[in-house]
């Protein structure tokens, strides 16, 4: 880089240097080359070149090892503990039995009744017999009272971010100094890993619910925030103007224009959390929180898929109704409120007619559930249990039997993995070490600045300096080849996969189920089999990444592809052009924010499953992060967790579009 | 403004509310899942191998059966599991493998945990290779030639020395500094998880590969993969008092069982029980194979366990 700017000479060059220089990518460029000239002689003399120098680390080890000692000495005499964190705790305990009582009283005819009439109400008839055949097939797998466990466990948690979420989007959407500063703070909450902040909360609130219930909610308030302020801030001028001049004040504004305005927002914020914090269910299991999760996790150490499986499922239907019930309600709600802005008696008619069918839905429920009282069965009859495990361990015994290696020509899975790992992973994770650790800084910055501003740049040169000092730059590095091995093989299918469904319907309508199994299914259920594939090492985890990563980056694919202006295809098409120059003249240039967007998301995404790759042979951090877990290691766990959330942040920054800025901005 | 206001002022009450009533002892808290619909319930704490799972399983089945209460599992990590213990979160760790730091800190500083006694299974880890591998090359099983063999242990994760396979993190081990000390030509891999470890030994056995692997015993996979331990340098008693220096084998360990000290004392009969199970090698093995092998139910498997061992487990009971 540095020949660059040595070769400003006269005349010819001298031009075309200027030429260069307008250009912003070009003049960032230029920029972080004259940087590099002047810094790099220096710190290269000071501190050896290779990997991150010894003398730039800090040593957290025994401070946050005494910081252990600490709290659990003080947990249970500190005023900090008992008249804070106590209560809070014991907050979270009661509210969770609570719901778990309601819950168990009905049975399970009541629960299920009660679900289905509710789906009815805010959904229709279809999501209603939908949402009871799910919960009945949570009973049919056995799993009856570890679902409405987890099911307290999420109403709780789910509520609790909604008002945190909420307090903070209504901060953000009201005044522009807070959302700025919220900005920031929600984008890295919602880049972080959520294995990596497990263990903080598990020392202060231990094992258990409350300590799952409140890593939940770290992870599922942002979108509701992002939302409510995006709900708020987007209201339309002409009606708040209006409202304004009726004289209103500044809370009936708040109360009659804004918050119904941003109606739609609030419920997709409602529908991100519930989804945020049912993935959050079995990652909780680690520190003991009980129900489907804990199922799975116990399935896991006896090494049975099809048990796993039975408790997967579950979390997968509970997904899928309460994504499909909020977001219909989100639909419907739009409507009644529109009716009801245009203030016709109409209007009030239907909310008359609503009334009396929500009465006659809730009777309906206590019948239903009375009945299930009288005959004395609350609890789901053990006879009605269908045993699924077998079958499926047979599927994964074949599968691993017949794949595994061997089979002709293409080789086994094993060797595929071996190959992989001498040939990919290897190479990757050596050359990454390899490098100087200043040209890596140098390297993320220009990678950041080009695509984003010298903001974003900063903030990724600082995520990365800042493994460096906390003395985890080559596990760091391991992890980054690892994740850019699984990023560049998710890129290849989800471009491919996302192509193939943009431009067939048939395909996309087959491909929408499977997407959305891959994606709910708890990522806990892929680890045994990936190992059973492709044995015990890196190679697996990166797998996994690739399996939970790849259904987000095809959706965002397919709809890049699809929002592509039709006109634009149109005139393409009657130029002559084929179709294949379509896609690569017109439709891939043009959805190039959607599949920058896609590259960040699967950036994202791989990086939290490659961390749970620890529990497979994975390794570096994500191995630090389990063994800081399992030994109680304050000081390993909570540098590799920090290590893993500034990687997350570097990534996160380094491919952020500027689409995804914008939108924010909105 | 008038908003921010009022939401600071309920905000102020709501803390005033909580903290009004006084010292909350978190320390102090059982699982919400506990006693629910008026049944007495026991929580017990299940590591993640599968000879834990058998204790539990036998433990919960007679409880359930034979003595009326509802039996809550968690699956927990060994050291976060003394945590919980101490909180009441669990009530009983029915297997432990010697933690001697938190024994101190918790049975004996703060006595909030007390001894159950021993479970009447002796633990034992090493390092073991495939017996098929073992009868072809009898030298193997000492530590002073392991490295003859380390290109035959080499996998694409171990680079180019020879692989030790480990397993979880959680799990005692000084591997990476017996290595180390005892200057062999290996590297040591951790599978992360005892599942991932179990599923890469079946399938290096069903190939009839040639594997080195950390392992314990008792161990329902011995019966499935027959393993030979190699002889490292002999244990004596403290060799592996400092963790850098370490350069011995792994002590015979007679497993313990620790209760919550409240649940001790005022646990009524399940308390009794759990102090009383104690049961063989054997036992424990027949029902984990049950459960990891034959893939029933820990529930099933249990039940199979007690209705051919009525003379063990009554004595449990009194």
């Amino acid at each position: 880089m540095a020949a660059v700017t040595a070769s400003v000479g006269p005349s010819g060059p001298a031009d075309r240097a200027r030429a260069l220089v307008r250009q912003p990518a070009a003049r960032k460029v230029l920029v972080l080359a004259l940087a590099a000239a002047v810094l790099v002689p220096l710190l290269d003399s000071r501190w050896a070149s290779g990997t991150w120098p010894h003398a730039l680390t800090v040593d957290l080890g025994e401070p946050l090892g005494r910081a252990g000692d600490w709290i659990i000495d003080n947990r249970d005499s500190h005023p900090l503990f008992l008249y804070f964190f106590g209560h809070v705790s014991n907050a979270v305990v009661l509210s969770v039995r609570a719901v778990y009582l309601v819950l168990l009283a009905p049975g399970w005819a009541g629960v299920t009744a009660v679900a289905g009439l509710v789906a009815w109400r805010v959904a229709g008839v279809r999501l209603a017999l939908g949402t009871a055949a799910a919960f009945l097939t949570c009973g049919l797998l056995g799993m009856w009272v570890p679902t409405m466990q987890t099911l307290a466990l999420m109403v709780v948690a789910v509520l609790a971010s909604v008002a945190l979420g909420a307090l903070l989007g209504l901060a953000a959407g009201l005044s522009d100094r807070t959302y700025r500063a919220l900005r920031p703070v929600l984008d890295t909450m919602q880049v972080l890993p959520a294995f990596a902040y497990l263990l903080p909360v598990v020392l202060v609130f231990g094992i258990g619910v409350p300590a799952a219930v409140l890593a939940t909610v770290v992870y599922a308030a942002p979108p509701m925030a992002r939302l409510t302020a995006l709900g708020l801030r987007g209201a339309d001028t002409g009606v708040m103007e209006a409202v304004a001049s009726l004289g209103a004040t500044a809370r009936q504004r708040l109360l009659t224009a804004r918050l119904p305005l941003a109606r739609k927002e609030l419920l997709l914020g409602l529908n991100q959390t519930i989804m945020m914090a049912l993935s959050m269910a079995v990652i909780a299991s680690v520190i003991g929180a009980g129900g489907l999760g804990d199922r799975v996790y116990q399935a896991l150490a006896s090494v049975d898929v099809g048990a796993a499986l039975a408790a997967g499922i579950p979390i997968v239907l509970l997904a899928v109704v309460l994504d499909r019930v909020t977001a219909a309600a989100g639909e419907g709600g739009l409507g009644d409120s529109s009716k009801g802005l245009g203030g016709s008696s109409q209007g009030l008619g239907d909310a008359s007619k609503s009334v009396t069918l929500w009465a006659y839905a809730a009777a309906g429920a206590v019948v239903v559930a009375l009945a299930g009282r009288l005959t004395g069965r609350l609890d789901w009859p053990e006879s009605w249990v269908v045993n699924i495990a077998e079958p499926v361990n047979h599927a994964v015994d074949w599968m691993t039997n017949h794949l595994y290696s061997g089979v002709p020509y293409i080789g086994g899975t094993a060797d595929w993995a071996g190959h992989f790992t001498t040939g990919v992973l290897n190479p990757l994770r050596d050359g990454l070490q390899w490098l100087p650790w200043w040209s890596v800084l140098l390297i993320v910055a220009t990678l950041a600045w080009l695509i984003g501003t010298w903001r974003t740049a900063l903030t990724a040169v600082l995520a990365m300096a800042a493994i460096g000092v906390l003395g985890v730059w080559k596990p760091s590095l391991d992890t980054l080849s690892q994740v850019l091995a699984a990023v560049a093989v998710t890129l290849v299918l989800g471009f491919g996969i996302g192509i193939a469904a943009a431009r067939s319907a048939a395909v996309e309508r087959r491909l929408r189920p499977v997407l959305d199994v891959f994606q709910t299914m708890p990522q806990f259920v892929y680890l045994i089999p990936v190992v059973a594939l492709f044995g015990v090492g890196r190679a697996p985890a990166v797998a996994a990444a690739v399996v939970y990563a790849l259904p987000a980056v095809v959706r965002i694919t397919t709809q890049g592809l699809r929002a592509v202006d039709p006109a634009a295809l149109e005139s393409a098409r009657s130029l002559g052009a084929t179709s294949g120059q379509q896609l690569r003249q017109v439709q891939l240039p043009l959805a190039r924010p959607a599949l920058l967007l896609a590259l960040n998301q699967g950036f994202v995404l791989v990086l939290a499953v490659v961390i749970i790759g620890g529990l497979v042979g994975g390794g570096a951090l994500g191995y630090d992060v389990v063994f800081g877990l399992a030994q109680g290691d304050l000081a390993t766990g909570l540098v590799a967790g920090s290590a893993i959330v500034c990687l997350g942040l570097m990534l996160d920054r380094v491919t952020q579009p500027t689409e995804r800025r914008s939108k924010k901005g909105a | 403004m008038r908003l921010r206001t009022t939401s600071a002022v309920a905000g102020a009450a709501a803390l005033l509310l909580l903290t009004g009533c006084g010292a909350a002892d978190m320390t102090q808290q059982a699982s919400p899942f506990a006693n629910a619909q008026g049944a007495r319930t026991v929580t017990l704490s299940v590591q993640s191998w599968v000879g834990a799972q058998a204790n539990v399983s036998v433990a919960q089945y007679l409880l359930e059966h034979e003595l009326g209460y509802r039996v809550d599992t968690v699956q927990v990590d060994e050291v976060p599991a003394w945590d919980a213990l101490s909180q009441g979160r669990v009530d009983a760790i029915l297997e432990d493998w010697g933690h001697p730091d938190q024994e101190k800190r918790y049975a004996e500083d703060k006595k909030t945990i007390a001894r159950g006694g021993d479970l009447g299974v002796t633990g034992h880890i090493g390092w073991y290779v495939p017996t098929y591998f073992a009868k072809e090359h009898p030298d193997v099983t000492d530590w002073k030639n392991l490295d003859k063999y380390a290109s035959l242990f080499r996998t694409a994760e171990s680079g180019g020395k020879g692989q030790l396979m480990d397993g979880s993190p959680s799990y005692v081990t000084n591997d990476k500094a017996l290595v180390n000390n005892l200057q062999l030509d290996y590297q040591v891999v951790f599978a992360g998880s005892e599942a991932a470890q179990i599923t890469q030994i079946k399938q290096f056995a069903k190939e009839k590969k040639p594997f080195l692997t950390y392992w314990y015993s008792p161990q329902w996979l011995f019966k499935k993969v027959p393993m030979t331990e190699v002889k490292l340098p002999a244990y004596k008693e403290g060799c592996d008092a400092d963790p850098a220096e370490v350069a011995c084998a792994y002590p015979h360990t007679p497993l313990q069982k620790y209760l919550n000290a409240d649940f001790a004392r005022s646990g009524g009969k399940a308390a009794a029980f759990l102090k009383n199970f104690k049961w063989t090698t054997e036992d424990q093995n027949e029902v984990s194979l049950m459960i990891a092998n034959d893939k029933l139910s820990p529930q099933e498997a249990a039940k199979k366990w007690v209705d051919s061992h009525e003379s063990t487990w009554r004595s449990w009971l009194s």
